[in-house]
């Protein structure tokens, strides 16, 4: 099963290096993984998506903890939440198709956000669902580079992953 | 107030690592030095306070530093260069971290400028030692040595233990460059905070399932030792009268010449012992971490039993078994707080019950109960030089040991009534642990009697410390016994090859006497069963000087029980022709 695990850690160097190990050394997946400094530029949140069984899960999540660096782990997944990744397309945009991947773009909401004579890079945010049906309405035209930020989340209402 | 105490001490940074050691209470570091510690080193030879054991391969010094904290409960602390003295130590650092054994290892690196360029002697030891060390840091200003010093210690010696590697760049020891030094009293981290205590409504659940059981089974691992709880793991068996069994690192968190201890458990653990576990209808597993040797195939491990688990370690528990009750917390406290909830039940153990339960336990100690073949061989049988040592030292010796037959022979045969006397490699099963194991800590403990139990594989990987223990006048007894073929692995062959012995005999051995005595120790060789006892007892009577006592046995002879690949815990070879 998909399971978003949010992590506070300390932003240090080698914080990140160790966490993104321990997945390789005990084998587990990641499938997308997001990190940036929060409002507190000590703290870093690291957003991850991966997958397993209740058991694995409870693994990743005890292991997560067990590393000197890491504040607090949750998985977002447990309760309601919201979740957007954002992710550029740039394709090949001439003729009758432009006005086309222009229509789709805008039933999408996404933003038109580099034009040229023969291509446009598209900007569409969303959950992964979105975004994938978004990548299945431009099949009809040619998909020139995808670049994808992964998942970012948080829990929905008054609940917080915060110190 | 005094001028000293407004003003600190202005110190380069390798004084200031030496001032922080002291600090600690640190009295020996084990090292080697080279061209990033050299200020380092400099800085040691000015000062009294700590004491350093110079090694004669950077494995060695992590081992000794191991054996000091196995014994003594306190980390030990290593000290190498950059580049291979720091990758020589990483077989002792992933030693330590698999027994979960506290440890502070000082490694040298490059020039700050010079990281990442490949220069001379440069590896990324911070990334190499990653998944075998609890934590690691980098020295990136020379004014955070106290404090990364401290933060080493707190974390390698709390919660579970483990070993924590400081990388020292050259440029951050300059022994120009001073600073004032503080050593902070106590470390305070958001990220990290080991837990003190355990649950007390999951420890009410536990006593109630606990008095229930009707064939119980008190199963106690390495945690035992590293929380200091043997004291009230005793009570709480004596008071329930319910059998304990040990696994290979917990050896001597129990008496092990009590009555009610069934032996080890596990791979090589007692007939006894393995039934009962499998028999059991309640399991108190207790810094324990039900690994591979001991569960064998998990799908069929002990089928009717409830588990309690309790360790300190949260990814302990559920890891491999899912445990019906875990406990997370130190296993003192917890097992303190089980005795006093005990005595203040007002439930009480069926002893009806567990009249049936000593009967049967009874019965499976007699079918096996620890007996190898006396065969009219002349050879002597690796046991039998086991007990006679436990005979001799009245199972009151450290025992450090390497890895193989002889480990198994010395953890089933030597009694072990006291916690940390039985110093061996478990986890990571690291051959050449044992000579340096056992000087570090006749080192520390001068006046105990030490002994390496090895065999002529395992002391050739790390024989070149026969200098470094005649260096520091380390009267360390090394019991080999010498069959000539790598046992362990002869053991498989025969039982899974028809006997196919692939690079496991040792051909060209060295004279063991004669080679110990060129480095000025004392020789003995023993070849005749009636000789053992006399000559165990010449060798220990040997203050002064280390003694390698070479015991001819018998290559034939087989570790047994031995659990049947794959099946469950009671799946048992008993003997070349026996099997439950």
């Amino acid at each position: 099963m998909r399971h978003i695990l949010s992590v506070l850690m300390e932003n240090e160097s080698g914080a990140l290096a160790r966490l993104v190990g321990l997945f390789a050394q005990r084998g587990y997946n990641i499938d997308s993984l997001n990190v940036a400094p929060t409002d507190d530029v000590t703290l870093s949140r690291l957003t991850l998506v991966t997958r397993g069984d209740d058991q694995i899960i409870e693994q990743i999540t005890k292991q997560l903890n067990k590393l000197v660096e890491v504040v607090k782990v949750v998985d977002l997944t447990e309760g309601a939440h919201v979740e957007r990744g954002l992710m550029m397309v740039k394709v090949r945009a001439a003729g009758a198709q432009r006005e086309e991947i222009k229509r789709s773009a805008d039933i999408f909401r996404a933003q038109i956000i580099d034009v040229t004579p023969t291509t446009y890079t598209i900007m569409v945010t969303g959950d992964e669902e979105k975004l994938a049906a978004f990548l299945e309405a431009l099949s009809g035209a040619t998909i020139m580079e995808v670049a994808r930020t992964g998942v970012s989340g948080v829990a929905r209402g008054e609940k917080v992953l915060s110190l | 107030m005094s001028k000293s105490q407004t003003q600190p001490e202005m110190l380069s940074g390798g004084e200031m690592l030496c001032r922080a050691l002291h600090d600690e209470g640190v009295e020996y570091v084990y090292g080697y030095p080279g061209g990033s510690v050299l200020h380092i080193y400099d800085a040691l030879h000015q000062q009294t306070q700590i004491k350093h054991i110079l090694v004669r391969h950077e494995q060695a010094a992590t081992h000794m530093a191991d054996a000091y904290a196995r014994a003594s409960g306190r980390a030990g602390v290593v000290l190498v260069t950059s580049g291979p003295g720091a990758t020589n130590a990483v077989t002792g650092i992933a030693t330590a971290y698999m027994d979960s054994i506290p440890m502070v290892v000082i490694t040298g690196q490059v020039m700050s400028h010079l990281i990442g360029g490949d220069a001379f002697q440069e590896t990324d030891m911070v990334g190499i030692s990653r998944p075998v060390v609890k934590h690691n840091m980098v020295i990136k200003d020379p004014r955070d040595i106290p404090e990364a010093i401290k933060k080493a210690f707190y974390i390698a010696e709390s919660g579970r233990p483990g070993p924590v590697v400081v990388d020292v760049p050259k440029d951050m020891t300059m022994p120009n460059e001073k600073f004032p030094y503080h050593y902070p009293e106590r470390i305070k981290m958001r990220s990290y905070n080991p837990v003190k205590k355990g649950h007390s409504g999951q420890i009410r659940k536990a006593v109630n399932l606990l008095l229930q059981a009707k064939k119980p089974v008190i199963y106690a691992g390495g945690g035992v030792i590293l929380g200091k709880a043997s004291g009230e793991l005793t009570q709480l068996a004596k008071l329930l009268n319910y059998p304990v069994t040990n696994t290979l690192m917990g050896l001597g968190g129990y008496p092990g010449t009590d009555n009610q201890f069934i032996g080890m458990l596990g791979m090589h653990g007692t007939y006894e012992s393995n039934m009962a576990m499998h028999n059991a209808d309640v399991i108190l597993a207790v810094g324990a971490r039900l690994d591979d040797r001991v569960t064998n195939n998990v799908s069929k491990f002990c089928p009717n039993a409830k588990l309690i688990h309790i360790d300190i370690d949260p990814s302990s528990i559920s890891k491999n078994i899912p445990a019906d009750i875990p406990i997370v917390g130190p296993v003192k406290s917890v097992l303190g707080e089980m005795l006093e909830q005990i005595e203040q039940s007002s439930q009480s153990v069926d002893d009806a019950a567990l009249d049936r339960w000593w009967t049967q336990i009874n019965e499976w100690r007699e079918r096996h109960g620890g007996r190898y073949r006396k065969d009219d061989s002349k050879m002597m049988k690796p046991q039998f030089v086991i007990e006679t040592l436990c005979k001799v030292t009245e199972g009151d010796a450290f025992v450090c040991s390497d890895v193989g037959q002889h480990q198994m022979f010395a953890a089933q045969y030597y009694k072990f009534n006291k916690p940390n006397r039985w110093i061996n490699s478990g986890g990571l099963g690291t051959m050449g642990f044992g000579l340096p194991a056992a000087m570090g800590v006749q080192l520390n403990y001068p006046d105990a009697d030490v002994v390496c139990v090895t065999g002529e594989g395992s002391i050739q990987m790390n024989i070149q410390e026969l200098s470094t223990c005649r260096q520091y006048g380390l009267p360390v007894k090394i019991l080999c016994l010498n069959n000539g073929y790598l046992g362990m692995v002869r053991q498989w062959q025969d039982m899974n090859y028809e006997s196919r012995y692939s690079h496991s005999y040792l051909d060209s051995l060295p004279d063991f006497a004669k080679l110990a005595e060129s480095y000025g120790h004392v020789g003995i060789v023993v070849e005749h069963a009636e000789e053992l006892e006399d000559k165990l007892k010449e060798a220990l009577a040997i203050k002064d000087k280390a003694v390698f006592i070479d015991v001819r046995i018998d290559p034939e002879e087989h570790v047994y029980p031995m659990q049947v690949p794959n099946g469950s815990m009671c799946d048992m070879f008993l003997s070349k022709t026996e099997r439950t």
